[in-house]
């Protein structure tokens, strides 16, 4: 599966502006952006790629028990994660290390939970909104369905003030489109019109089952069914992304009620660490794939604005360093004490949990210790 | 110089050994950070593994095509003094507790190195860690070291182990969660612990003991109610000789009718209770047995071909015993609806002498009471009166086998000047066929 005559797309994989009566409507959102911002997209993409390639690396050498790669959806993410406002409220699925970043976690934070010891760890609320990630496939479309109908009751939407106005985003893949959580979600969001926009990332595989085999329509056309409007794009632009969401987030924002984006894009690397993709992948795909690469594209446009080789290199360097940051952190983390698990199964104290604690206390100090 | 090995890492969520299938790198070989280093090959997956130390290659630990176990040092690299040897070797505490919990569950299941997850080895990766005193193999056979029971430990006392559902339950009954016994793992309270405690509490829910009262005698006027039904049971007891007789019977599938009625829309809005059956039921005795439902004049016998259907009701006026007037007409829907009304009026205190004049036979729902049975007295100027007693699920024995069955006694007491002890019988029999068998009510 590829683009279709509905893909809305902004930047051609050459790397040139595509105008048309479908990016009519968007481009004027492009245009606003100042060239720091455009920067700031690039910056974001290459030094995200370098930091998830020296995470699998990490895993390739024991020091996390999985990676999960967002090798090529980084224009997808970057694009719509910038589309956010500060006060929107970010529900991720597991994939958006980025966007994660742009709001401001620490990449170790992911690490730490995918070393498997933490299990998020960090506080929505301190991290400007972004939620926790979400293991479990969909769940998160409930989620920030949920959170979404509670900013409505709030009265924190559609106030006449579109810089107060607050929306909710919700990220999945097209794995998560063939589950009942997000199903439900699209009933409740339809039902309540509640100020959210659903950015589905159709990276076409659910590990090695293709989207192919799991929706017979396009999937932007899904949503219509249940009264939310669709729109796709191509998810390795990352201005489509930018504009579209933006646009969307801003009708979401003003009362408009739910938006959903499906944004083709592709999976370059495996689901995770755990799987072979080269099992099950076609190589003409990755090709097709491969041309159309967000980072390769944005760099053409962005030469043909005239930015020079300085930046790329600094950016380049950006990437390196924070690779190495991360590496050298990752190497210090260690294990965290046994009693760590204990201390938020509750909010507050809790008998079965000391009486657990005490157990494994004195069950460790039976050992003697060490041998050598 | 600096040597660190690279242990053989789980590239996939829980691999315990793979194959090394292609060096790419030699001893003496230059290698930096991420460097690929060798192929090797899992249950799952070809993989490459990257370098994680920068430096030259001492040696490689394993030749091409030998499996290793997860953990096992697989190439030796040394600084070279340019790069900083960054040594991350797998973390050892981390490691050796994933192997110890491996090696616990290969104990138990007799199958030493067989290992779930992670690093866990018999070789290598496992005996870095600190042992048990003893060495032994599980540390739960270390029992003089290890004062805490294998089990997951019950809570301490103060504590109270439940699930929300069954918290809520507890307060929608009224339970204190402290005060229940709990019989789940763990010391959990289950849902029918909180149902046990909740039941002892509604029969024990009277059993406040009032203090004696003041005065040593407390005198109680004769009037009203008390005084009419005095002079009733007196004139009844000492005027008509009462015979009363018994029989136990199953009525489950009195029980399941009463259940179908509810559940059907005809009799939605009204309530349906066994006391419905029993009242049909001895509608349709009374035209087999007519003698029943007659009055003694000592000159004749009046025998009443309509049914004036007497309910025994306590009410806040104490005993009243109002009455269903022409009951063999009304359908079976309006008779509930009509011995609702009447127990409603009755228990509001609203009852008036019209409704309690002209009965012409009686039943008394002792039942109602938790009472098996009873000898009641018959209701002046009637010549039977019947006692539904309290239906449990008690062991009965169907077709030669022990079966919990829904069981009651149907009592009933009869003026013997009127009725004889066969008539009486056949009487009690038809009811008790009705009640077992309620398809009865079709004839």
């Amino acid at each position: 599966m590829s683009y279709t005559a509905a893909t809305v797309q902004l930047l051609s994989p050459e790397g040139s502006l595509v105008t048309s009566d479908a990016s009519a409507e968007y481009l004027p959102y492009v245009e606003k952006l100042s060239d720091e911002q455009l920067r700031e997209f690039h910056r974001q993409m290459v030094v995200i790629r370098r930091f998830d390639i020296e995470a699998a690396n990490l895993q390739r050498q024991g020091q996390l028990a999985l990676w999960i790669p967002s090798l090529g959806q980084e224009a997808a993410q970057v694009g719509s994660g910038f589309a956010a406002r500060p006060h929107d409220h970010i529900f991720p699925a597991y994939r958006e290390h980025v966007i994660a970043r742009i709001r401001g976690v620490d990449p170790i934070k992911i690490i730490e939970m995918l070393r498997g010891i933490s299990h998020g760890g960090w506080d929505p609320a301190e991290n400007n909104n972004f939620h926790l990630y979400t293991l479990v496939i969909g769940s998160q479309a409930l989620h920030a369905t949920g959170y979404a109908m509670g900013i409505q009751l709030d009265g924190l939407t559609a106030t006449g003030n579109p810089d107060a106005d607050e929306a909710v985003i919700v990220y999945f893949g097209d794995g998560a489109t063939s589950q009942g959580d997000v199903s439900e979600a699209f009933v409740f969001a339809a039902s309540y019109q509640t100020p959210q926009v659903f950015f589905l990332q159709n990276n076409h595989w659910a590990i090695s089952v293709p989207v192919s085999r799991q929706s017979r329509t396009p999937l932007y056309l899904r949503s219509s069914g249940f009264g939310i409007p669709g729109v796709q794009i191509d998810g390795n632009d990352v201005l489509a992304s930018y504009a579209v969401t933006s646009a969307n987030l801003d009708a979401a924002r003003g009362g408009e009620g739910p938006r959903f984006i499906e944004a083709l894009t592709y999976r370059m690397g495996a689901h995770t660490t755990s799987d072979d993709p080269t099992k099950y992948r076609d190589a003409d795909d990755l090709d097709f794939w491969s041309h159309a690469d967000p980072i390769t594209r944005f760099e053409t446009y962005l030469r043909s604005r005239g930015e020079g080789d300085a930046f790329f290199a600094e950016v380049a360097t950006e990437g390196d360093d924070l690779a190495s940051d991360v590496r050298k952190r990752t190497l210090e983390l260690g294990s965290p004490p046994a009693s760590k698990m204990f201390e938020h199964v509750y909010s507050d104290p809790h008998p079965l949990m000391d009486s657990q604690r005490a157990w494994l206390e004195g069950y460790e100090a039976a050992f003697e210790g060490g041998e050598e | 110089m600096a040597t660190s090995d690279f242990p053989l890492p789980d590239v996939g969520e829980g691999l315990t050994e793979a194959e090394i299938v292609h060096w790419k790198v030699k001893a003496g070989d230059t290698v930096t950070v991420n460097q690929i280093l060798v192929e090797i090959e899992t249950a799952k997956s070809l993989v490459e593994l990257p370098s994680p130390f920068a430096g030259t290659v001492s040696a490689l630990l394993v030749e091409e095509g030998q499996t290793v176990e997860v953990g096992t040092p697989i190439i030796s690299v040394s600084s070279n003094g340019e790069f900083e040897l960054t040594a991350p070797a797998v973390d050892e505490e981390m490691t050796g507790a994933i192997a110890d919990t491996a090696r616990t569950v290969a104990a138990a299941e007799e199958k030493p190195g067989a290992v779930l997850v992670g690093y866990g080895s018999s070789g290598h990766g496992g005996s870095r860690r600190r042992r048990p005193a003893e060495a032994a193999p599980a540390p739960a056979a270390t029992p003089t070291k290890t004062p805490p029971p294998s089990s997951v430990p019950a809570a301490a006392a103060s504590s109270i182990i439940a699930k929300p559902p069954i918290r809520k339950l507890a307060k929608d009954l009224g339970v204190d969660l402290a005060t229940v016994s709990p019989t789940g793992l763990a010391g959990e309270i289950t849902r029918d612990d909180v149902i046990r405690q909740a039941s002892q509490a509604s029969v024990f829910r009277n059993i406040q003991t009032p203090e004696w009262g003041t005065e040593r005698e407390e005198r109680i006027p004769v009037k009203g109610v008390r005084k009419a039904i005095a002079t009733a049971m007196v004139q009844s007891a000492f005027s008509a000789p009462h015979v009363s007789i018994f029989t136990d019977i199953d009525a489950t599938r009195t029980m399941e009718f009463v259940k179908r009625l509810k559940n059907s829309p005809d009799f939605a809005g009204v309530r349906v209770s066994p006391l419905l059956i029993m009242a049909k039921a001895l509608i349709w005795a009374v035209r087999r047995n007519p003698t029943v439902n007659s009055s003694w004049t000592d000159k004749e016998i009046v025998v009443h071909h309509y049914v004036n259907l007497g309910i025994a009701a306590a009410t806040p006026r104490g005993l009243l015993v109002p009455n269903v007037k022409d009951a063999q007409s009304l359908s079976l829907r309006e008779l509930a609806s009509a011995l609702e009304q009447l127990t409603l009026t009755a228990r509001d205190g609203k009852t008036q002498p019209a409704e309690m004049a002209g009965g012409t036979i009686t039943i008394t729902n002792i039942g109602s009471y938790g009472m098996d049975t009873g000898t009641p007295i018959i209701n002046p100027g009637e010549a039977a009166i019947v006692a539904l007693g309290s239906i449990k699920q008690k062991p009965w024995v169907v077709d030669g086998q022990v079966l919990p069955r829904f069981v009651t006694t149907v009592g009933a007491s009869f003026d013997h000047r009127i009725v004889d002890g066969d008539v009486a019988s056949r009487f009690v029999a038809d009811l008790a066929s009705v009640l077992e068998e309620p398809a009865l009510l079709l004839d």
